[in-house]
């Protein structure tokens, strides 16, 4: 599979990557070059083999139904680039 | 009869599914420990796994899993074993991990199915696909400042179960009715309180049209909406926005919209993700959840009893399908009665709370849920009924005094003085009077006109205040005057 | 003796033998960070005034009689470690200014345990890379020279250069690291010192900024396999504030180290001779397993057939995770935000995203993002997810036969900052070795045990299984023992 620029393009628009129009093709190239060598993957006979997304525990633990955080809006907040108040600011969002 | 809409071309069929979104009833939030409360000050109730800070990790919440287990059991769903969280993937300013942890690939509760009743008393089963349980996302606040968006992140990381309906749904009236009974079930649960107003439960509605007899055409998917009468306004408004694309030879494209709850139209979203591509994929944060039989057995012995089951119980106990209906429809309203016909006659109980009770809540603009007589006060009213302390008419006297003063029904009986008399002595005296004062009436009465019987029961009665106890005046009244 | 100088537990003996205090022992390495650093570029913050304050609290605290096991001991993070009121970048723009309101798990357990923190290491962006170029705020310099091309600068590994970079040139007495595919590993290599990535689950993620959930694991770099387990000692334990923390009894690892080898069976897997590895490393393996078999292990030739596909496999994981992962970094809530006049949300987000990460980021994002994407999804994750299994399969079948399993640890020495960098695949070779046991969870442990034709440090790995890190232990210090590695990198504290 090789992917052609318009691809290139929708990935970065999906990753929220801005893309100057010069880097499109450079990302090209290196993106084809790392699924190319990827590819050979295709080539491993995998059939009935459970896939497996993680190395760690089979089961998820459970903690209990109690408040424990939050209250710490000023912490919360002390980082943002734009604080409104109680808020965290961003340009207007139209639905 | 199948629900159709009259188009310029023939009848057209709705085909609905509906996706509900409900806040899990708990204390704390699916994956963090910061509280659930409605209405807190903006960002009070962010942990920093809530807000996607570097390095902050999901722990999952026991009472969250428990209340969805509950809720599959409620709707007689498959309980999964084995379920697994999945990240969903997009940019939105209110999501702030720039995914939403979900369950795609494998749902805790699989099939399941609603019961509806319709108006015309018909029931028809509705197929629930799947229950997942998920995130909410924060929210945005658009008009707080004229250039920018405000973002609060209370909701974000709440926990909630997505029910997912089977496209069974034919008329708006029947999604009312799935939505009502889903939400009766839920409260029953006390698995989602179920306040629409404050966002305990949203609709997403998807609506596609056809001719009888075709397989399902494109649908829309009308997102968020807020109110069963807004459910229902938009499954119509959807439809015959549909039907007009059709019948003008246009195709109706598959997309997301709003119901404009101002105008009664849907309008297409114009912020639409480009190209929907979630890349969903099992979330490496979060090992699958796996959870025993033997809990679920747990759970499920624990449950509450359930509307149907309680509405057949009732009808079983002599009340009429209405009467059990109507007293079924809130759980609170299903504990009142429980109260006040415990050890008593049901079927007078019955009577009392979906009349004298019903109509005070009514005039009084109270809930059931603080109701203007205690079902406790209630309960002894109806003893001091049964006991033949009161009769009906005083009763209902009694009854109105509680609803003015708050108090028991005893402590009303003994400051007014309303003891229902059944002294059969005392009560001959009054009679006796009541025809030495009318003699005349007597005279006619015994000459054969027998209706005057109910005059002398009335003067006596009159005499009385009220309080003689009627059978007893009616003996009396019968003997004396021979 | 320069303070400098000491292994970890040495400065723990003299500490303890009051020979020397901990303000001192901080202020000789604040000393030779102050001198050093500007070269070798291995600490992006000190925190100089809070380690000297630490450090005279911790000798007031010995004299009171209460030491804990990290008593004054001065060490330093690496900076994807959150650090609570001392700013963590993850080496990237994008989390310029970013102020960490709370502490890792990790690093709250080495302060609890008496640990002082000298500062903050430099990385690959977002422990992406082997050669520590990618951090956006320039590349670390190996402490180590080529003896015939001595003004080469060479690259110290990644993505924990800077921690290898700063045990090995004595500007802490050791590290914190991470391993994601080989970053503990491969560095420690490049470096002439040990390092330690434990089994899947040992150490908590909590407050890590994370790269791929599932690979990521925290660990030690030191001078010696002792001190590795030393701190690892600290580091490990379970924390219910992360769902993949595992709930087992951390052992006393230090005490495995000197256990030996007698009668243990050490795998040699087939797979592992690579065409074009360098003769001096076959050469240098085949002498750590002579090592092995002297002291009375017993070393079998074992099979991981699927090992060439490891890389690639990772290579589809590790971004695809990170894809997600990085997400939240999007000018909101922390970190650096990128507008121009009229920039709506979007336009904020893709600014930001732009100018913030790096080159080696944004490849990583756009394939993570590539392989989950609507109908590549199946061809490539799902497909990666299941050889994933097949290698974690190769593995439990080895472990039937053996303890442990003992390879090269690099298919190369430290290369030259301005070599192999032309392509991304030529770069991800590196890890050959390492992330197999990234991907099935196990631990690694690699050994300084020789040094190539230039001098420079070679290392081999010990893989052990699933929470036996005792063993690796074990045989990394029968390898440490045997192989007496005393060679000093070229720029390292008390010297020009
Ligand atoms: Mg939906
Ligand atoms: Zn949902």
């Amino acid at each position: 599979m090789s992917l052609d620029t318009a691809t290139v393009r929708r990935i970065a628009a999906l990753a929220r990557i801005r893309l100057e129009a010069a880097e499109v093709e450079r990302m090209q190239t290196e993106l084809n070059d790392i699924l190319g060598w990827i590819e050979q993957l295709q080539a491993v006979d995998t059939a009935g083999v459970e896939p497996m997304a993680g190395a760690g525990a089979v089961a998820l633990r459970m903690r209990e139904d109690v408040v424990t955080d939050g209250g710490v809006a000023p912490r919360v907040l002390a980082n943002a680039p734009d604080r409104e108040g109680e808020y965290f600011g961003v340009p207007k969002v139209v639905e | 009869m199948t629900y159709t809409i009259e188009g310029r071309t023939g009848p057209w069929e709705i085909v609905v599914g509906l996706e509900v979104h409900a806040q899990v009833t708990s204390h704390a939030k699916l994956f963090s420990g910061a509280a659930t409360a409605f209405g807190a000050e903006p960002n009070s109730q962010v942990s920093f796994v809530d807000a996607g800070f570097p390095g902050m990790l999901p722990v999952i919440n026991h009472e969250c899993v428990a209340q969805a287990v509950r809720t599959g059991l409620g709707l007689n769903a498959k309980v999964n074993l084995w379920s697994r969280f999945d990240r969903k993937n997009y940019f939105y300013a209110d999501l702030p991990q720039g995914y939403q942890i979900s369950q795609f690939a494998h749902p805790i509760i699989g099939e399941g199915v609603v019961e509806i009743t319709l108006a015309d008393g018909s029931a028809k089963n509705i197929g629930v696909t799947r229950l997942h349980l998920e995130q909410d996302a924060g929210k945005s606040l658009h008009d707080q400042h004229p250039q920018k968006s405000f973002i609060d992140l209370n909701r974000s990381g709440v926990a909630l179960m997505e029910i997912v309906s089977e496209p069974d749904i034919r008329s708006p009236e029947e999604a009312g009715a799935y939505l009502t009974k889903l939400r009766q079930i839920l409260r029953y649960l006390g698995t989602c309180d179920g306040n629409m107003d404050e966002g305990s439960m949203r609709a997403d509605v998807n609506v596609s049209v056809r001719r009888a007899g075709e397989g399902y055409r494109t649908r829309c998917e009308v997102k968020n909406v807020n109110s069963i009468r807004f459910v229902m306004q938009s499954v119509e408004a959807e439809a015959r926005r549909q039907i007009e694309v059709f019948e003008t030879g246009g195709t109706v494209e598959q997309e997301t919209r709003l119901f404009d709850t101002a105008r009664g139209i849907t309008r297409s979203m114009r912020s639409k993700e480009d190209a929907h591509d979630y890349r969903y994929f099992p979330d490496p944060d979060l090992p699958p959840l796996v959870i025993a039989q033997s809990w679920v057995d747990q759970l499920k012995a624990a449950l509450p009893e359930l509307p149907d089951v309680r509405r057949a119980r009732y009808v079983a106990m002599g009340l009429s399908p209405y009467d059990a209906h109507v007293l079924t429809l809130e759980r609170e309203t299903a504990a009142y009665f429980e109260e006040v016909a415990a050890g008593r006659d049901a079927k007078i109980a019955a009577n009392w709370v979906t009349g004298d009770l019903f109509a005070a809540i009514n005039r009084t603009k109270t809930s059931i849920a603080a109701p203007p007589v205690p079902a406790a006060h209630l309960g002894a009213l109806l003893d001091l009924l049964a006991d033949k302390t009161l009769s009906g008419t005083l009763a209902k006297q009694v009854f109105e005094a509680m609803v003015e003063e708050g108090k028991s029904p005893g402590a009303i009986v003994e400051a007014r003085g309303l003891r229902q008399v059944t002294d059969s002595g005392a009560i001959e005296r009054i009679v006796a009077g009541v025809l030495d004062a009318n003699t005349d009436k007597v005279a006619e009465y015994r000459s054969g006109k027998d209706k005057l019987f109910g005059f002398f029961v009335g003067q006596t009665m009159k005499a009385m205040q009220g309080k003689g106890n009627p059978a007893l005046v009616n003996d009396a009244v019968k003997k004396l005057l021979g | 003796m320069h303070p400098t100088d000491f292994t970890l537990a040495g400065a723990a003996e003299a500490l303890h033998e009051g020979l020397i205090s901990s303000v001192e022992l901080t202020q000789a390495h604040l000393d030779a960070i102050a001198a050093l650093n500007p070269r070798l570029n291995a600490f992006l913050a000190v925190t100089a005034e809070a380690a000297l304050r630490e450090a005279a609290a911790s000798d007031a605290r010995r004299k009171r009689g209460d030491a804990r096991p990290l008593e004054g001991l001065p060490i330093a993070n690496k900076d994807l470690f959150c650090t609570e009121g001392v700013a963590t970048t993850a080496a990237s723009r994008i989390l310029a200014g970013f102020i960490p309101p709370y502490e890792s798990t990790v690093t709250a357990q080495l302060r609890r345990d008496g640990a002082v923190f000298l500062g903050k290491l430099n990385c690959d962006e977002f422990a992406m890379g082997s050669s520590n170029t990618t951090s956006a705020f320039g590349p670390v310099e190996n402490p180590w020279r080529r003896g015939n091309d001595p003004d080469a600068r060479l690259v110290p590994g990644g993505s924990s250069g800077g921690s290898a970079a700063a045990v090995a040139a004595r500007l802490a007495l050791a590290a914190t690291a991470t391993d994601t595919g080989g970053s503990i590993r491969q560095p420690a290599a490049f470096c002439g010192i040990a390092g330690i990535k434990p089994t899947y689950g040992r150490c908590s993620r909590f407050g890590i900024v994370a790269f791929a959930s599932s690979l990521d694991q925290a660990g030690p770099v030191a001078r010696t396999v002792e001190d590795c387990a030393v701190l690892l000692r600290s580091m490990a334990g379970f924390d219910p504030k992360d769902s993949t923390s595992a709930d087992v009894p951390v052992p006393d690892f230090a005490r495995a180290c000197g256990r030996g080898v007698k009668g243990l069976r050490i795998g040699v897997p087939r797979e592992y001779r690579l065409d074009g590895t360098p003769p001096e490393i076959a050469a240098l393996w085949e002498q750590g397993l002579q090592w092995l078999r002297a002291e009375g292990a017993e070393t079998v030739e074992i099979s991981l057939p699927h090992t060439k596909y490891a890389l690639p496999t990772y290579y589809i994981v590790a971004p695809a995770e990170a894809s997600s992962n990085l997400a939240r970094y999007d000018g909101v809530r922390f970190g650096l935000r990128e507008t121009v006049a009229g920039s709506d949300l979007r336009d904020l987000y893709e600014r930001t995203r732009a100018a913030g990460f790096g080159a080696e980021v944004k490849r990583r994002i756009l394939i993570g993002t590539y392989v989950l994407s609507a109908g590549y999804y199946d061809a490539y994750y799902l497909q990666a997810q299941k050889i994933r299994a097949l290698i974690k399969r190769d593995f439990d079948e080895a472990f039937g036969r053996v303890d442990a399993i003992v390879t090269p640890a690099t298919p190369s020495a430290a290369f030259g900052m301005d070599e192999k960098q032309d392509d991304p695949v030529t770069m991800y070779l590196n890890d050959v070795f390492t992330v197999t046991a990234n991907l099935a969870g196990l631990p690694g442990l690699a050994v300084p045990a020789g040094l190539d034709h230039q001098g420079l440090p070679l290392g081999l790995q010990v893989i052990g299984r699933a929470f036996d890190e005792e063993t690796v232990f074990a045989v990394g210090g029968a390898i440490e023992r045997a192989a007496n590695f005393r060679a000093l990198p070229a720029i390292r504290a008390g010297v020009g």
